[in-house]
Order: structure tokens, then sequence, then C-alpha cells
């Protein structure tokens, strides 16, 4: 236990009586109490989630978006305002997903990227070999001096604003993936995105670590229900959002992931790492929402990552897989046969038993609504 | 974390009772249910099965993971509790009352997986 890498907030968790868990080396909260509880809380009023083991990563210079035009698969033209975001896979030649990463536009030699806890050494690393290599003379800088707490619900941006009163203005009209940067009386200099993980309104708030504790005991406060990995997991599963590691990874083309909407072909001259591989390989599975069907009114079990998707066309395999609080129903992401569709009925082994489940598109839940149906 | 005295426990976290017919009782411990986290799903035995100790013969899952549960002694399932299958988080709320399934020992049982209320807290660390 000792070896595991602490958040500025671990000493706040320990004090709510978390569960904590080993998480790509880092002790985190799994939950405080009900993971289902703070599932709920985050579906109809407002939770959070300690997400600081992610890495904020400040690239300054006058190269920079020449630089992420050729590093990432998205395409840094979408962002012409400052404090726009865009989300994107990290590619290698091979056309393997080395990490799904957020980067923020601020000015034309300002950028800031917000990569996976687990990934942020190799992902600095192959930056870093990027830009050497390519000659575009950035600075990127960790920066391990924030930390990061996610607000999310239908109320999560009202109880923020309680906190943050001076902020109100300036992030009231802030569309869905855009943040403002600035400092506030209280806790110094903070970036407010109006992004997440769970399919729900809200801001990612980056914080100086030396005053998240109080930003965070400021919204329980206010009412916010502190959330575990537990509960981050089912709200991002019912979202139809990819977890790294476990929907796609190095070996994995972001085109069999589900993530086809985030590689930008459109411009033929844009040689990103990856591209010739993603065009010379193609689409080769097809990445569906599955649901478990009930049989005499119960299901036969819980869908999990690694368990056997049988199909009429071939075999496929379930990435993630849980059981949804909001829909009362077994869920997952599998990567299936391409010609698999919505609408499909596949079989799922589970201990033996092949159990059966209908092929869904995704997402499952979005803004507090559930919009798959078996 | 509640060890009741007067039941007899195993290393894998069920608490036994033992009846005054002979039968034995099972379910799992309140540190079980903690550490699974919200029970979303039971499979229990077929009443009339026989079964070994130590065989996995019930499952339970939690949102986040899936857990067998193990038969403490040899003998032949004589009881299920199917109501629970259909509120499975009533094991998370009271797992003393929430009995998986009964057992009647086979007249050979060894019963050495079964530990006091003691034991069972020194090993869960209490």
């Amino acid at each position: 236990m000792s070896d595991l890498q602490h958040t500025p907030l671990h000493a706040t968790h320990l004090a709510l009586n978390a569960r904590m868990v080993d998480f790509g080396g880092w002790d985190m909260p799994v939950n405080y109490g009900s993971q289902i509880d703070e599932h709920h809380a985050v579906r109809t009023d407002a939770g959070m989630f300690d997400v600081s083991h992610m890495r904020v990563v400040d690239f300054t210079g006058d190269k920079a978006r020449e630089f992420f035009k050729y590093a990432i698969a998205n395409n840094v033209d979408k962002l012409t305002v400052p404090g726009k975001a865009l989300y994107s896979c990290l590619l290698n030649p091979e056309g393997g997903v080395i990490d799904d990463l957020i980067v923020y536009y601020f000015a034309d030699d300002n950028y800031r990227v917000v990569v996976n806890a687990g990934t942020a050494e190799k992902d600095i690393a192959w930056f870093g070999h990027l830009n050497a290599e390519g000659g575009f003379g950035l600075t990127i800088t960790p920066r391990r001096d924030f930390a990061i707490v996610a607000v999310q619900g239908p109320n999560a941006r009202e109880k923020v604003w309680q906190v943050l009163p001076e902020t109100r203005d300036a992030t009231a009209e802030l569309k869905p993936f855009n943040a403002v940067q600035f400092p506030v009386s209280s806790f110094g200099e903070v970036m407010l995105a109006r992004t997440g993980y769970t399919g729900e309104d809200g801001f990612e708030i980056v914080v100086p670590a030396t005053q998240v504790a109080a930003f965070w005991n400021a919204l329980i406060a206010q009412g916010v229900k502190p959330a575990g990995l537990g509960a981050r997991d089912t709200l991002r599963l019912e979202a139809g959002m990819n977890l790294y590691g476990q929907d796609m990874d190095d070996t994995v083309s972001p085109l069999d992931a589900g993530l086809a909407w985030t590689v930008d072909l459109t411009n033929p001259d844009r040689a990103f790492v990856g591209r010739s591989a993603l065009e010379a390989n193609g689409s080769k599975a097809r990445f569906v929402g599955l649901i478990l069907q009930k049989e005499n009114g119960r299901a036969g079990g819980v869908l999990r990552a690694h368990q056997k998707v049988v199909t009429a066309d071939g075999e496929g395999e379930i990435t993630s897989g849980t059981f949804s609080p909001s829909m009362q129903e077994s869920i997952a992401f599998a990567r299936v046969p391409a010609s698999v569709k919505p609408g499909d009925k596949v079989h799922v082994v589970i201990r033996d038993k092949k159990l059966p489940a209908s092929v869904v598109k995704l997402p499952f839940v979005r803004n507090g609504k559930v919009l798959a149906a078996l | 974390m509640s060890i009741p005295a007067d039941l007899k426990y195993t290393e894998s976290h069920e608490w036994v009772r033992t009846e005054s017919d002979g039968t034995l009782t099972i379910g799992i411990t309140d540190h079980a249910q903690e550490a699974l986290g919200d029970v979303v799903f039971i499979e229990l035995p077929p009443v009339g099965k026989t079964v070994a100790a130590g065989d996995a013969i019930a499952v339970i899952e939690s949102v986040k993971a899936a857990s067998d549960i193990y038969a403490p002694v040899s003998g032949e399932i004589v009881g299920a509790n199917d109501a629970l299958t259909g509120t499975p988080d009533q094991i998370n709320g009271t797992p003393y009352e929430s009995w998986l399934f009964k057992i009647k020992p086979a007249a050979d049982a060894n019963t050495d997986r079964l530990i006091d209320a003691g034991a069972y807290g020194t090993s869960i660390g209490e």
C-alpha cells in the first residue's frame, strides 16, 4: 500500500470513511457508502469525483497548433474560440490508442491537455519525442501542482456557483466542451470546463492542489455528494463513454472502439501519427451496447469485461460491463463482428451459460433519461 | 463490523448457523457484504443437490464484482432462499437475516472449515 500514489484529497477521503482501492497505482476512493446512491445523486442532483490522479499538461510555443495537428487524431483546427475543448485519441504509428485525452485551446501558443493517470508518464514521453523529432520547439509542462474535481449532475453548476460566486457571470453562458481560466479570490487560479464523464451537465474544475481540500469541503456544505470510482464507472458506461485500458489500448484501433467520430480524416493533407495505418487497416469490428435480457423477470447475472459474445456471424467480446442503476438492467460495451447491428439478438457466456442479450446503440442514458431499450 | 457470537464462520466469509434439527443455514458476513458493495444478483443452488465442502455452489454479484459462495461442509442442499433473489440488496442491510441456503450435513461431514466468532474476527483484522 505504501507505494501507491496519493492525490491531495487522500486524507479527505479517509476522513469520509471511503473504501479505497488501488487504481492504476493510485490509492483512490471506490465508494463512500453505497455506490448506487452516489450514482443516483449524480443523475438527479449533484455529485463530485476527485480526479486529481489525471494529469494536467501545459503546452506553450508558437508551433503548438501545428504540433497537435500532427500529434493527435482529432483536428485542433476545430478549436478557434479560446477555451474550446476537443476530445481525441493519441495514436501510435500502428494506429493503436496510446491514450484518450481532452485538449483545451487558450491561445495559438497556449494549449492544455488532460490525460489519464495510468498513461500520463507514457504520454508525456511520447509528446516529448514528437516535439523533439519534429522540431516544434514547444515547452511541455506537467502540472502536478493542480488537482481536479469533477462536479456532475443537473444541479452541479448551480452548486459550484454557490461556492465560486465570482465565476457565475463568466461561466453561465459557457457551452458544453468549453472552459475558462481565471483567478478567484478564495481558491487561486482555477479552470472551469463544462465537461465530464457521466452524461450529465456539470464542470470539471482544475484547482491549485493546496486549495482543493477547502474547495471540496465547501462543495459538501452545498450538498454535493462525494462519489467514488464505482459510481464513475456505472455513470460513464450508461453514458456510452470509453475507458482507456479496458475498451481500447495500444493494440486497438479507435475505429474498432466506437471512436471513429473522434478521428478526423477530412483534410487529406493532415498526416497525423497513425493515419496511414488506420487508412490501410480500416475498421474490422463494430463497437456496440448490450443489454442482458431477462428470463422469467430476472437476469441471469451481470455482464462483465472479457465475457464472450456469440453472434450469428462469429464471436465478440465484452470490453466493459456492469449493472446499470438507472436502468436496473445489466449493460455492456462489446466489440463484435462488423455485421452485427443494433436490434440484433446475441448471446453472452456467463459461468458457462449462454444468456440472451440485445444489441443497442450507445449511449444508454443521457441527461437523466434512459435512451436505449431492449 | 458485526460478528454475532452465536454463529460459526468460514475464512471465505460465510456465516453458518446450526439449527435444532442439525441442518446448517448459511449466508455471508457483514464484512463480506461491505467489501462487495451493493449486491444486485444472487444465484442459489437447487434443492436436492449434493455438495462437497469447499465447492463453489452459489454466486453473489455486486455492481463491481462477482463472488463465489462456498459450501462450508459436505451434504445435501435442503433449502434455498429464493425470495432473496428478487431483493438481493437485502444482503447489504441485514446480512445475518439474509440466508442463502441450508445444508443437511453428510454423516461423515468434516467441520474443520468452521471457526468461531473470535477466530473470524481475527482473520479479518478486527
